[in-house]
């Protein structure tokens, strides 16, 4: 065994007992904190703030909808980085945290379309408008469902690892160009960008507030979910681990 | 390089090699259109590039999971990652292959095609050019999908889910060329756009499809 | 309790409720599989040593 292959036997055990450790300590304080965030601004939001005076009551659902679609999109770029990780150190808890994150992606790209389809209901007369950013969303979410059946279908785990990373790499160049493609292609209904620190673009405050703690709970929801489901993949990747050394008879 | 170009295009020309079989789902794709949105000229006219266009696509979807499947079975995967040509080589070789077996048949019968839908004139010309362009696009990004679900026993559902995606941008602009050509407006942006992209992806995507193949014969 | 959402009620309600019901859910599948998955790791680790 050379130093090398030594290294990346003492990363694979005495890391992910690490991990596990720290998250075991810090995941009761993301869970309490990402419930009171989301809950209060949720609540805050649900009962009270004033409706919009164009949009009536159903401004009340860019409070589901914008973290909903700013997590769609950061969890994309969380795997990347994790699979760049992967790639270049061979940090399994790395490649494990990408694939723990997926599901979480897909849940949130589909509350973001789901939401934006009800919102798009009343406010631009259809459920379905063939708009840049829904389609692009659309897109995110096949991009998803590629990358967690490719996780499912391969049993090798390291190749399992190594070829969703690549795809992912692969597939955030693609999602990029069909994000310019989509726009290219038709003219959109969606407003401009409802969070940016130019003043006069962004939503008014009393809409603000309550939003950005929301998406303070969403983030911290999504950071309990992914330590949450990487521990559990550790673990699952573990007991395979261990029985196929009984299998050996080791 | 040669001889393994002329290998694949004999195989491919051989019985049961599935040449062929291409062309004829493009065809009944085409024919089956007409059937399910009614028999108006002027409806089948204005959707005939974009129909052309994705029946052009599916059928080289079709033909994707036999681009390497074979020669990872019979074992010549192996001794090409051996041989003196690099992976890259041999991948965009594959991929060459396929788009003469797959693409090139489908971009020539497209006018064709195009009759059956009442294509305008002025389509028949930006058809082709669009068709010409984007088919490599879909041969290389396809070789990476099957380089990926290679070792896989049920990979044929898996890779069209995979490559479908990869395939958004190339039809966007692909099709549009082809609309706008129909309708004889500008269409200058995006037929650069498509070959941009078409270059783009024969430089830097056999680079990821030989790392994943290296990945899947370890 | 409920506030006034006017026309839009079914709306708001509506998303609302698909929203935290998608949440929820994906909480109770996580957590449910996390304690499957730690209980069959602590029984394998169990047998193995004590069969040692």
């Amino acid at each position: 065994m050379s130093i090398s292959q030594k290294m990346n036997a003492l990363w694979e055990y005495a890391n992910p007992r690490k991990f596990l450790a720290t998250t075991e300590r810090a995941l009761p304080f993301f869970w309490t904190t990402a419930a009171i965030a989301t809950v209060a601004g949720l609540v805050w939001g649900f009962f009270f703030t004033p409706d919009d005076y164009r949009q009536g009551s159903t401004v009340k659902i860019i409070y589901l909808h914008v973290p909903a679609a700013m997590l769609a999109i950061n969890c994309w770029l969380m795997m990347l980085v994790t699979s760049l990780v992967w790639l270049v150190r061979r940090h399994h808890v790395s490649a494990l945290a990408a694939r723990a994150a997926a599901p979480i992606g897909a849940t949130m790209t589909v509350i973001a379309l789901i939401t934006g389809a009800i919102w798009g209901q009343p406010m631009w007369g259809t459920w379905w408008a063939w708009d840049p950013r829904l389609t692009s969303f659309l897109i995110l979410f096949l991009f998803y469902l590629g990358y967690i059946a490719l996780w499912e279908a391969i049993e090798n785990p390291d190749t399992a690892a190594d070829l969703t990373a690549v795809l992912c790499i692969v597939g955030s160049v693609f999602a990029v160009l069909s994000r310019y493609a989509v726009n290219f292609w038709n003219q959109g209904l969606h407003q401009g960008a409802s969070l940016s620190l130019d003043k006069e673009e962004h939503v008014a405050d009393v809409f603000y507030y309550p939003l950005v703690l929301t998406i303070a709970g969403f983030v911290l929801l999504f950071i309990a979910l992914v330590l949450y489901r990487t521990g559990t993949e550790i673990r699952a990747r573990r007991t395979k681990a261990l029985l196929a050394r009984e299998r050996v008879g080791a | 390089m040669i001889a393994l170009l002329s290998r694949d295009l004999k195989l491919a020309f051989r019985a049961g090699g599935g040449f062929g079989l291409g062309l004829a789902f493009f065809l009944i794709v085409t024919t089956l259109v007409p059937f399910s949105v009614g028999p108006q000229s002027a409806l089948l006219q204005s959707i005939a590039p974009g129909v052309l266009w994705l029946g052009a696509l599916l059928a080289c979807l079709l033909s994707l999971d036999r681009l390497l499947a074979l020669d990872w079975e019979d074992g010549s995967l192996d001794l090409l990652a051996t041989a003196p040509l690099p992976l890259e080589g041999v991948v965009t070789i594959k991929a060459l292959a396929h788009w003469l077996t797959t693409g090139l048949p489908l971009v020539l019968a497209a006018p064709v095609l195009g009759i059956l839908l009442n294509l305008p004139q002025a389509g028949y010309a930006w058809l082709l050019i669009s068709l010409a362009l984007g088919t490599p696009a879909l041969s290389v990004i396809g070789t990476f999908g099957a380089a990926l679900t290679v070792g896989l026993k049920r990979g044929g559902l898996l890779l069209s889910l995979l490559v479908l995606p990869l395939y958004v941008p190339t039809l966007i602009f692909g099709a549009e060329v082809a609309r706008r050509g129909a309708l004889g407006m500008d269409t200058a942006t995006s037929l650069l756009m498509l070959a941009g992209i078409t270059a783009a992806v024969i430089a830097l995507l056999p680079f990821a499809s030989a790392a994943v193949l290296r990945i899947n014969l370890r | 309790m409920i506030p006034d959402l006017g026309k839009y009620a079914d709306t708001v309600l509506s998303a609302y409720a698909i929203s935290i019901l998608l949440l929820v859910a994906l909480v109770v599948l996580s957590l449910r599989r996390g304690r499957k998955v730690r209980e069959e790791m602590e029984r394998t680790e169990a047998r193995l040593t004590s069969r040692r």
